[in-house]
C-alpha cells in the first residue's frame, strides 16, 4: 500500500477520494422513489430530507471536525425562526428566505463560533449544551416575536420561483428539499474531499500537531462551525417553508440530541452516515409513532448502547467493515 | 425581625444543599477518570423510585427508605459500571455521551412504564412537616432536615477524603493517575468504589429531592443539566468547588424565580456559560 501511486501524489488521492461511486448515484436515484412509489408519504419524505440536511451540518463539525455538540439545534430553529419572521415582516419568496436564514444563522454560527474553537473536551460539550438551552429559552421568552410554546402565528410562504404552490400532498415540499440537500451535499462533499477537508480530519486526530504542519486549528474549526451552523440553519428555514410554522420543538435540545443519535447511528465522520442514520431513525419512528413517546426512546436508548458497544463507526462503518473483509477473501 | 430577602437566601441555599447532595458524586468521577456520566441523575431517580415504592408499598417510614435508595443505587451503578462503563474509559467524549445518555432514556423508559408518568405522592413525617420560627422568619423543616443532611455528608465526605488511607488513594489519583499507578494504587478499584459511592449519593439525593420537587420519569434529565451546571461551575474533582457551586446555582435559580419570574431559566444558564468562558476548569478547577 505504502508504494502505491496514491500516497505519494496528493493530487491522486484527492481525486480518487472525492470520485463519485455507483453506490452514491444508485443513493440519489431512490430519493426520487417516493414520487412515483409512495405518493402518500411525500411529507415524511420531505421531513427526512430536512433532517438528513440537519444531520450532515452536524457530521461535518461532530465527524469530521471532532466537536462534540449538545446544541446543534440552536442553529436549526434560529434559521426555522428566521424564515419564518422574514415571510411575515419581509417578503415570502421561500428562496429568498432560504438566504435570509442562512444570512442569519450564519452571523451567529460565526459569533459563537469564537466560543466553541477555544475549548475542548468536557468544556466544551457543556458549552455547547448551554448555549443550544440559552437559544431555546431565548425564543420561548421572545414571545412577542416567536409565539413562544403557542408557535409561530402568520408565516407567509409564496410558491416556489412562483410556479410550485406548497401543496396539501408534499409534492412541492419534497422537491423543494430535496433539491436543497441535494445541493448542499454537493457542497459538503466538495468540501470534505479538498485539502480544508483533510485539515479538518487532522484536527479531529490530533489538536495540537496541525498548526506545526500549517494548518491553523482554531480557524478551521471556526470555518467549519460557521458552515455547519449555515447548513443547520437552512434545513430549519426549509422545515419553517414547507410546514408554514416554526415551532418551539425545532430549537429544543430533544432536538440536538436526536440528531447526534441519527449521526452516530449511520456512522459520524462518513459523508452518508447522517443521512443513512436520518431515513432510518424517521422511518422508524412514524412507523413506532402509535406507542407512547417514552417507549420510544426505550429503544433509542437500547439503540444508542449497543452502537456505542458493538458498532462503534454506525452502521455505514459496521456494512464497510464487513464489505472490506468479504473483498480480502 | 429578619427581612423577607433571608427567607428566599434560606430557601436557595436548602435548594443548593440538595442540589449539591445531587451532584458531588458526578464530580469526583469525573475529576477521577474525566467519564462523561450523562446518566448520573438515572441513578438519583432510581434512589427516588425505591423511596416511594417502599413508602407507599411496604409503609416503611421515610427516614428507614434513605439508605435503602442509597444502596440500590450505589448497587445498580456498580452493575453497569462492570457491564458498559468500564469498556469506555480510554474512549472519546462523544462514546461516552451516547452511551450514558442512552441509559438515561432506557432509564425513563422504564420508569414511565412502572410507575406511570405522573407524579408521585409521598407522605414526609410529621416532624419533618410545617416550619420553625426563626427571628420572624418561617423556616421550613424539610428544608432544614435538607441543610443538615447535606452538611453531615459534606463533613463524611472531606473527612473521609482528608484522613483515610482511601481518601488519600482517591486524591492521588485525582492529581496525578500515571504516578499513583505507578505508586501501586489500584485506580480502577478506587474508581470502581468511587463511582459507587457518588452514585449512592445521587440516589440519596434522589430519594430527598422528592418533597422539594416531586418525582417523575423525567427527573433523569430536568436535574442533568442542573448537576451538570454545578460540576462545570465548581470545577472537576472539586468538592469544596461543588459545594460553593451548588449554594450558588441554588440560590441565584430560587432568587431568580422569585425576583425576575419572567427570565426563567436563562439566568441560570448564562451563569454557567460565562463561568466556563471565563475560568474553563470551573471556579475551583486545577486544570
Amino acid at each position: 500500500m505504502s508504494t502505491s501511486p496514491l500516497a505519494t501524489n496528493p493530487q491522486a488521492y484527492l481525486q480518487s477520494a472525492s470520485r463519485w461511486r455507483p453506490v452514491e448515484i444508485v443513493f440519489w436515484l431512490a430519493t426520487l422513489l417516493p414520487f412515483y412509489l409512495l405518493p402518500d408519504y411525500l411529507s415524511l419524505a420531505s421531513q427526512i430530507a430536512i433532517t438528513a440536511l440537519f444531520a450532515l451540518s452536524l457530521d461535518l463539525i461532530l465527524g469530521y471536525g471532532g466537536i462534540v455538540s449538545l446544541g446543534h439545534a440552536a442553529f436549526f430553529g434560529i434559521g426555522a425562526y428566521s424564515a419564518a419572521i422574514f415571510s411575515k415582516f419581509v417578503m415570502g419568496e421561500p428562496l429568498v428566505g432560504l438566504a435570509a436564514a442562512a444570512a442569519v444563522t450564519g452571523i451567529a454560527g460565526f459569533a459563537s463560533s469564537f466560543i466553541v474553537a477555544r475549548f475542548r473536551h468536557f468544556t466544551l460539550i457543556m458549552l455547547t449544551l448551554g448555549l443550544g438551552l440559552l437559544a431555546q429559552e431565548a425564543a420561548n421568552r421572545a414571545h412577542w416575536l416567536t409565539g413562544g410554546s403557542d408557535g409561530f402565528q402568520g408565516a407567509d410562504i409564496w410558491p416556489v420561483l412562483g410556479l410550485f404552490h406548497f401543496d396539501l400532498y408534499g409534492y412541492t415540499a419534497y422537491g423543494y428539499s430535496l433539491a436543497a440537500l441535494f445541493v448542499l451535499f454537493l457542497a459538503a462533499r466538495r468540501m470534505i474531499s479538498s485539502p480544508f477537508g483533510l485539515a479538518l480530519r487532522g484536527i479531529r486526530e490530533n489538536w495540537v500537531r496541525m498548526p506545526a504542519i500549517g494548518a491553523p486549528s482554531r480557524a478551521h474549526i471556526q470555518k467549519a462551525y460557521t458552515i455547519a451552523a449555515i447548513m443547520a440553519g437552512i434545513a430549519g428555514a426549509l422545515l419553517t417553508q414547507t410546514t408554514q410554522t416554526a415551532a418551539l420543538e425545532s430549537i429544543s435540545f430533544q432536538r440536538s440530541a436526536d440528531v447526534v443519535v441519527m449521526l452516530v447511528l449511520g456512522g459520524a465522520g462518513r459523508l452518508y452516515g447522517g443521512l443513512v442514520g436520518a431515513v432510518i431513525f424517521m422511518i422508524a419512528r412514524d412507523q413506532f409513532s402509535g406507542i407512547a413517546p417514552q417507549y420510544w426512546y426505550f429503544w433509542i436508548g437500547v439503540l444508542l448502547v449497543s452502537v456505542v458497544t458493538f458498532l462503534p463507526n454506525g452502521i455505514l462503518g459496521g456494512l464497510s467493515a464487513i464489505a472490506a473483509r468479504w473483498r480480502r477473501k | 425581625m429578619l427581612p423577607p430577602v433571608f427567607g428566599v437566601l434560606f430557601d436557595g441555599l436548602a435548594y443548593g444543599m440538595l442540589l449539591f447532595v445531587l451532584s458531588v458524586g458526578l464530580t469526583v468521577t469525573l475529576g477521577l477518570m474525566n467519564f462523561v456520566n450523562l446518566a448520573h441523575c438515572a441513578f438519583a431517580m432510581l434512589g427516588g423510585y425505591v423511596t416511594v415504592t417502599l413508602m407507599n408499598r411496604f409503609g416503611w417510614p421515610f427516614l428507614a427508605t434513605l439508605p435503602v435508595a442509597f444502596f440500590a443505587a450505589a448497587l445498580a451503578s456498580v452493575v453497569l459500571e462492570r457491564t458498559l462503563y468500564r469498556r469506555l474509559y480510554r474512549a472519546s467524549d462523544l462514546d461516552q455521551v451516547l452511551l450514558t445518555i442512552g441509559i438515561a432514556f432506557i432509564s425513563v423508559a422504564v420508569a414511565a412504564y412502572f410507575f406511570g408518568t405522573l407524579q408521585q405522592p409521598i407522605q414526609t413525617p410529621g416532624f419533618l412537616r410545617g416550619s420553625a420560627d426563626f427571628l420572624g422568619l418561617a423556616l421550613g423543616k424539610y428544608r432544614l432536615f435538607l441543610v443538615g443532611v447535606a452538611l453531615v455528608v459534606t463533613i463524611l465526605l472531606v473527612a473521609g477524603l482528608d484522613y483515610t488511607r482511601f481518601g488519600a488513594q482517591v486524591r492521588a489519583s485525582v492529581d496525578n493517575q500515571r504516578m499513583a499507578r505507578g505508586l501501586g494504587i489500584d485506580v480502577d478499584r478506587t474508581f470502581a468504589v468511587t463511582f459507587a459511592l457518588g452514585s449512592g449519593l445521587a440516589g440519596l439525593g434522589g430519594a430527598l429531592a422528592i418533597d422539594i420537587v416531586g418525582l417523575d420519569p423525567n427527573f433523569s434529565f430536568a436535574f442533568l443539566v442542573y448537576v451538570l451546571i454545578i460540576v462545570s461551575v465548581g470545577g472537576l474533582g472539586s468538592i469544596a468547588g461543588s459545594f460553593a457551586a451548588a449554594c450558588l446555582i441554588g440560590v441565584s435559580d430560587i432568587a431568580g424565580k422569585y425576583y425576575f419570574p419572567e427570565l426563567g431559566a436563562f439566568l441560570i444558564y448564562l451563569v454557567m456559560v460565562v463561568v466556563l468562558m471565563w475560568r474553563p476548569a470551573g471556579l475551583f478547577g486545577k486544570r
